[in-house]
């Protein structure tokens, strides 16, 4: 009896050292996660801001460049018909085609940028001086949000696929689910680039 | 496969911070690891740093790079000011100037707080307009200055210094918590101890003591591990402790424990020493090269 007792005594304890200081790890993480998303969604918003004007400075002076300017003004539209709304997290077919239609455009403006380059009086133009500066600095911010993201969703998928967070999830938020994650691109692994 | 996946990408997510980027320790507002600047114009720069930190409480920092080892400025950038926390917490107000001369690239990394402020664009023309010329002779020092002075000029009246209040509730954990340990380990006595069950089943009391006082201190202080610790020590205590011979000693003992802690939310950066409020960044700035 008192032996017995004594087990219980401990599994209750044990039970409790382990699920007390995880209880609020999905929470929490999931938390982290949606931050992380919503800064990242805010800057590709903040990306889609910047291309009307661009586009049209960029019509100023290079209007036979139409093929690549209409390319972007769809990969844009493409782009912004899509949220990353919490749902989208959580949903692999979702997720996916919002980073296709994202890095489609990525793939369009820098084409666009690419081109300018043949046209020295734009690029001399004050306007459009400031919209590249804001573009590089909006691609650059996306790219660390995107790394964020990557990094806040890591530990919330370990947590529920590993086993004492995964049985906390399972009794206390049977709801959650595991999120989708970038598959890194080129532009994402840290290569050190060579310079010549 | 999906599992297989994100092995795959934890792998790599993991890769990549262990690879990351040595930096420089932040000894003062001019870290210069070049060593681009003699010991008079390091100082004369540092004043003109402390001196705008003291007003506006935004921490600008200099720092200079022997090497980026082959990484991007911006990727650089935005790691080093948040491995650094330059700017306070709350406000991320921070901005660095990284120089790399070896690798001729210069960079203003801009916290988020003073990205409004700051601009892309602003800190582009502050790069090409200002900083690059002088650097383009050689003559560092001058570009640096003007190069801050242009900085601080555009970032003027967007925070301002406050008295130093922060963590209001650190004291008032301080005082609750002994009390809620205290608490904690007599209440369960009273309720428990004088049953006679629990001198035949010391541990069930125990435990159930020590379960119900992590839950309690958890409830009421919302830190787990902390809660976890306190259930830890009700258990011990009514498992091996004499209650009826409880005496201040062993108190202090146990609440000698937890004054690290509390300790540890203090930080900052006062003292003699300079070190970063705790501010973060998101990639804002502009980069340029001569």
């Amino acid at each position: 009896m008192k032996i017995f007792g004594g087990i219980i005594g401990v599994l209750l304890l044990i039970m409790a050292l382990v699920i007390l200081p995880r209880i609020n790890n999905v929470p929490t993480l999931d938390e982290k996660v949606k931050t992380a998303a919503s800064t990242l969604d805010s800057q590709y918003k903040r990306r889609a801001d910047l291309i009307p004007n661009l586009v049209a400075t960029v019509k100023g002076y290079a209007s036979h460049e139409k093929d690549t300017l209409t390319d972007v003004i769809e990969a844009r539209a493409k782009a912004t018909s899509i949220t990353l709304t919490p749902e989208v997290l959580s949903n692999p077919e979702a997720f996916k085609a919002y980073e296709k239609a994202q890095d489609g455009l990525s793939g369009a403006l820098s084409k666009l940028m690419m081109v300018t380059e043949n046209y020295p009086e734009l690029k001399a133009n004050e306007n459009f001086i400031a919209l590249q500066s804001q573009l590089e600095g909006t691609e650059n911010r996306i790219a660390v949000a995107r790394k964020d993201y990557i990094d806040a969703v890591q530990p919330y998928n370990l947590e529920l696929r590993t086993i004492p967070g995964k049985w906390v999830a399972a009794i206390f938020y049977p709801e959650a689910e595991v999120k989708q994650n970038f598959t890194a691109s080129q532009t994402d692994l840290a290569t050190p680039k060579v310079a010549f | 496969m999906l599992f297989f996946k994100l092995f795959i990408s934890f792998l790599f997510v993991t890769l990549f911070s262990w690879s990351t980027i040595s930096f420089p320790k932040l000894t003062s507002q001019v870290v210069d690891e070049a060593g681009i600047f003699t010991s008079e114009q390091k100082s004369q720069l540092s004043s003109l740093l402390k001196k705008h930190e003291t007003n506006s409480s935004n921490q600008i920092v200099v720092v200079t790079l022997k090497s980026l080892n082959g990484y991007d400025i911006s990727e650089y950038g935005y790691q080093l000011g948040r491995e650094w926390g330059i700017g306070q917490k709350g406000k991320n107000n921070g901005i660095l100037l990284i120089i790399a001369p070896n690798d001729r690239k210069v960079r203003i990394e801009v916290g988020y707080g003073l990205e409004g402020a700051l601009t892309d664009a602003n800190s582009e023309m502050i790069i090409s307009n200002i900083i690059t010329p002088y650097f383009k002779k050689g003559d560092y020092f001058t570009g640096t200055v003007r190069g801050i002075d242009a900085i601080t000029e555009t970032i003027k009246g967007e925070y301002s210094a406050k008295p130093k209040s922060d963590n209001a509730d650190t004291p008032f954990m301080l005082i609750i918590m002994p009390i809620i340990l205290l608490l904690l380990v007599f209440l369960p006595k009273i309720k428990i101890a004088n049953s006679d069950k629990t001198k035949k089943l010391p541990f069930v009391g125990a435990s159930i003591g020590g379960s119900i006082a992590g839950l309690l201190s958890w409830v009421m202080l919302a830190m787990p591990l902390a809660s976890v610790v306190i259930g830890i020590v009700v258990f011990l205590l009514m498992l091996f402790g004499d209650f009826e011979n409880l005496d201040f000693n062993s108190n202090r003992n146990n609440s000698g424990g937890f004054g690290g802690f509390s300790g540890s939310s203090g930080g900052g950066f006062s003292g003699g020493g300079f070190s970063g409020g705790g501010g973060s960044f998101g990639g804002g700035g502009a980069s340029g090269s001569w």
